[in-house]
């Protein structure tokens, strides 16, 4: 069974130390246009957009709550939900796809039993999907962290897989 | 003085295929030898040839090594380096070669290129503005400081430039809008958002020439009258974006942005805005909206943003590749020399980024009006592992597919357009008759439905339905009506949505359906995937004849589907294959087989 990760939200609420928010927007107060880079380097520090934290920006910004949220889940990049210890980026791209990335990822999603946009609830991983990293001689391509791997194969994805601990 | 410089691919490509740690061992190599400090290395830009990465270019020998791992780098320094021979076993090789080729001019893959906008790519050391600087940098825009801005924009119009980002339109004129819309604050916006999937060469610009493009804004703002540019890059492109902080800090300390540059009274900055990944984001009112800090959703049009745009102020938004241009027409006798390559609509180069079912993947660059047949067997080195050639896609989610009879076709804005594709931006992928085009039409449909911004219900709604018509069809339950019902959607899509993501989302699924209208009716009729793509409409089979059982399939099916003794020719237990594809990819006879669903009969035709 894949997961949905509504059990993860749940489970996992440890508390958001909010003393770093300020600073962080402080450089961009009274810019409202500011408001995605301010998001970036908010989640740039938490990993996602954790609610408390998107309250503090509202109130520092003073953009209403509903507004922050409307751009947030505009953007494909913010996330709301805490993420894994590795992010697997499997890529999408055209080269990608009809070298057979479907297959890849569908082999990483029945080893971690998880769909793309889930984390494995040890927060080990999370799967996603980009568009294109342009690394298209490569393909098909999947990142995790910052570290590509090209040409793969469904046979070659437990191995990689097993060497992030 | 150094005595060599070597020039090592640091782009995107051949980092992932491990240019770091060859760098790394080639230090190592040279410390070794305790000559280290005779050698320049530079991590560059981009030689263009992805496929045999990573490279190393030595300079001035110019001989071009590729495919390099770490441990050949002892062997490269102390042949070639210390012993001044060169490592025969490092050159390129390939089936279009005769013998080891030693640099560009004798590799096929460089024959047919003519470099003008990856004129320092991989030549020079992006991090750098000397180097720019040394090879002509920036003179382009002293002229064009004693030009007029009409006279600038004049000389745009006059070489025929039209935006590398899509559409096509005329920069000069472009400029020209903007220039006469009234106003003292306007800006000049450089579009780096390149969501295209399959197309990577803005990207590469960024990273191997930074200053190129800064070089066009500067222009670009004298021109139209701004003092202020936004460059808006996507955030998958860390480098590029690192690259570009480090062209406008060295610009800056250089007096080319600021205030009163080179003491002519003109003030010019540039600011970088990260996208967030959003591919509507790259159309150019969408843009503006999300440098603004909105939702990028697109608007009507007019008012044009030559008229209003971002912060409501007159604004040219230019691509990468458009703006790199730029320096290249501004220097001296540039109109003339620009407009003397490619054909009467089209003029000068365009750089495509080469990718699938080809040979040589890669970034290469091309006068306009040259034939897709050359690109693809000449530059691209035809089609790998000898499969037969079936369509290539140019234009991404808003293109189309070009078949076999059109290979003759020449590279420009309008005979792409009346094949049902378009230039784009230059993303070229390649299928072979393992590429099924009722899926790929079903892929970029599901790119372009996810990306719809929702504001228009045709675009919102209707990519909604073609997608399910697609799911259906690819996965065995396509009625006969169903292409009619494309059709119909495809056309009122078209017709009602108010950005180009809605006018041209349907491409990919018309031009499939004009070329390949026997893959689609296959799959509704017959049930049957020829190309073994769409899993509910093939089995694998293999041929009895043919297999020596070596079990190399056998051992890579994750499901135990295959049986078979060692040496006795195996079989596919069709109740336990998930058609996962591992098998096919590794078999080295060639004999596992698409087949229909259901038919019993041998495979060996
Ligand atoms: C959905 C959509 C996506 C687009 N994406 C890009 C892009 O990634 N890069 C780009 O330069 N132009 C893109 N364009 C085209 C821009 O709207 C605009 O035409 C272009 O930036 C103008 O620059 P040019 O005249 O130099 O080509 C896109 C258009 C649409 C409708």
């Amino acid at each position: 069974m894949l997961k949905s990760g509504a059990a993860l939200e749940t489970a996992k609420m440890d508390p958001i130390d909010l003393s770093p928010l300020d600073p962080l927007v402080e450089p961009y107060l009274g810019k409202k246009e500011m408001v995605i880079p301010v998001l970036q380097k908010v989640q740039e520090h938490y990993g996602y957009l954790p609610r408390p934290a998107m309250e503090g920006v509202s109130r520092l910004m003073q953009i209403p709550l509903s507004r922050l949220y409307g751009v947030a889940t505009f953007y494909a990049q913010f996330k709301m939900k805490p993420r894994g210890r590795y992010i697997i980026r499997v890529c999408k791209g055209t080269a990608c796809h009809i070298q057979g990335s479907p297959k890849i990822a569908e082999r990483i999603e029945e080893i971690l039993g998880v769909q793309s946009g889930v984390t494995t609830d040890d927060l080990r991983f999370t799967l996603e999907e980009v568009a294109c990293i342009g690394a298209c001689a490569l393909a098909p391509v999947i990142m995790v962290n910052d570290n590509p791997h090209g040409r793969l194969t469904p046979d070659k994805v437990q191995a990689i897989l097993d060497s992030y601990e | 003085m150094y005595e060599k410089h070597l020039m090592i691919c640091g782009a995107t490509g051949c980092i992932s295929s491990g240019s770091q740690s060859v760098e790394e061992a080639l230090v190592e190599a040279l410390e070794m030898h305790k000559i280290r400090d005779k050698y320049r290395l530079v991590m560059g830009g981009c030689p263009g040839f992805c496929e045999v990465g990573p490279i190393i270019v030595v300079y001035p020998d110019e001989v071009f090594y590729c495919r390099l791992k770490p441990k050949d780098m002892a062997e490269l320094v102390e042949k070639h380096l210390v012993g001044g021979e060169i490592v025969e076993r490092l050159l390129y090789k390939g089936p279009d070669v005769d013998a080891p080729a030693r640099f560009f001019d004798t590799i096929p893959f460089y024959t047919k290129q003519k470099f003008n906008v990856l004129r320092n790519s991989g030549l020079i050391d992006p991090e750098i503005i000397d180097e720019y600087i040394m090879r002509g940098g920036y003179s382009a825009f002293t002229r064009a400081l004693d030009l007029e801005p009409a006279a600038i924009c004049a000389e745009v119009k006059k070489a025929g430039l039209r935006g590398r980002g899509g559409a096509g339109f005329s920069t000069g004129l472009k400029w020209e809008f903007t220039l006469q819309a009234p106003g003292i604050k306007k800006y000049v916006v450089c579009n780096a958002d390149e969501g295209d999937p399959g197309a990577f060469m803005d990207r590469s610009i960024l990273e191997g020439d930074p200053h190129a493009i800064l070089e066009g804004m500067l222009i670009c703002g004298r021109a139209i009258g701004a003092d202020e540019g936004y460059v808006y890059c996507r955030a998958e492109y860390p480098l590029a974006i690192k690259r570009l902080k480090i062209a406008i800090e060295q610009a800056e300390q250089y007096g080319l942005l600021g205030q009163n540059i080179l003491a002519s009274g003109y003030n010019f900055k540039v600011k970088i805005k990260e996208g967030a990944g959003a591919f509507v984001c790259g159309e150019e009112t969408a843009l503006l909206a999300s440098i603004e800090g909105k939702r990028g959703m697109p608007r009507p049009r007019p008012p044009f943003p030559a008229q209003f745009g971002l912060f409501g102020k007159p604004t040219t938004i230019n691509n990468v590749e458009t703006l790199a241009n730029i320096p290249l027409i501004l220097k001296e006798g540039g109109v003339a020399e620009f407009s003397e390559i490619g054909t009467a609509g089209s003029k000068g180069t365009k750089v495509f980024a080469l990718a699938g079912k080809i040979r040589n993947t890669g970034l290469c660059e091309v006068p306009m009006g040259i034939t897709i047949r050359e690109i693809i067997y000449d530059v691209g080195g035809g089609i790998k592992g000898g499969r037969a050639f079936k369509a290539v896609q140019a234009g991404g989610p808003s293109g189309g597919c070009i078949p076999a009879e059109l290979l003759d076709l020449p590279i420009d804005y309008d005979s792409l357009n009346q094949a049902g594709a378009i230039m784009g931006s230059g993303g070229l992928v390649v299928m072979d008759e393992r590429t099924c085009m009722v899926d790929l039409a079903r892929y970029f449909l599901s790119f372009t439905q996810k990306e719809s911004c929702g504001k228009c219900t045709p675009c919102r709604e209707g990519t909604k339905r073609m997608l399910e018509i697609l799911n259906r069809i690819t996965e065995g339950a396509g009625i006969p009506e169903d292409l009619d019902t494309l059709d119909s959607l495809a056309a009122s899509i078209k017709d009602s949505s108010l950005c180009g993501l809605g006018q041209t989302c349907p491409n990919p699924v018309l031009s499939t359906i004009r070329y390949f209208r026997a893959e689609y009716e296959e799959h509704i009729n017959d049930r049957y995937c020829r190309s073994g793509v769409c899993k509910a409409l093939f089995n694998y089979r293999i041929d009895q004849q043919r297999c020596n059982g070596c079990t190399a399939c056998s051992r890579v099916c994750p499901v135990e589907a295959i049986e078979g003794q060692k040496k006795e020719p195996h079989a596919i237990i069709q109740e336990l294959c998930t058609r996962c594809g591992s098998c096919i990819e590794k078999c080295p006879q060639d004999c596992i087989m698409i087949t229909p669903v259901g038919r019993e009969a041998d495979v060996s035709s």
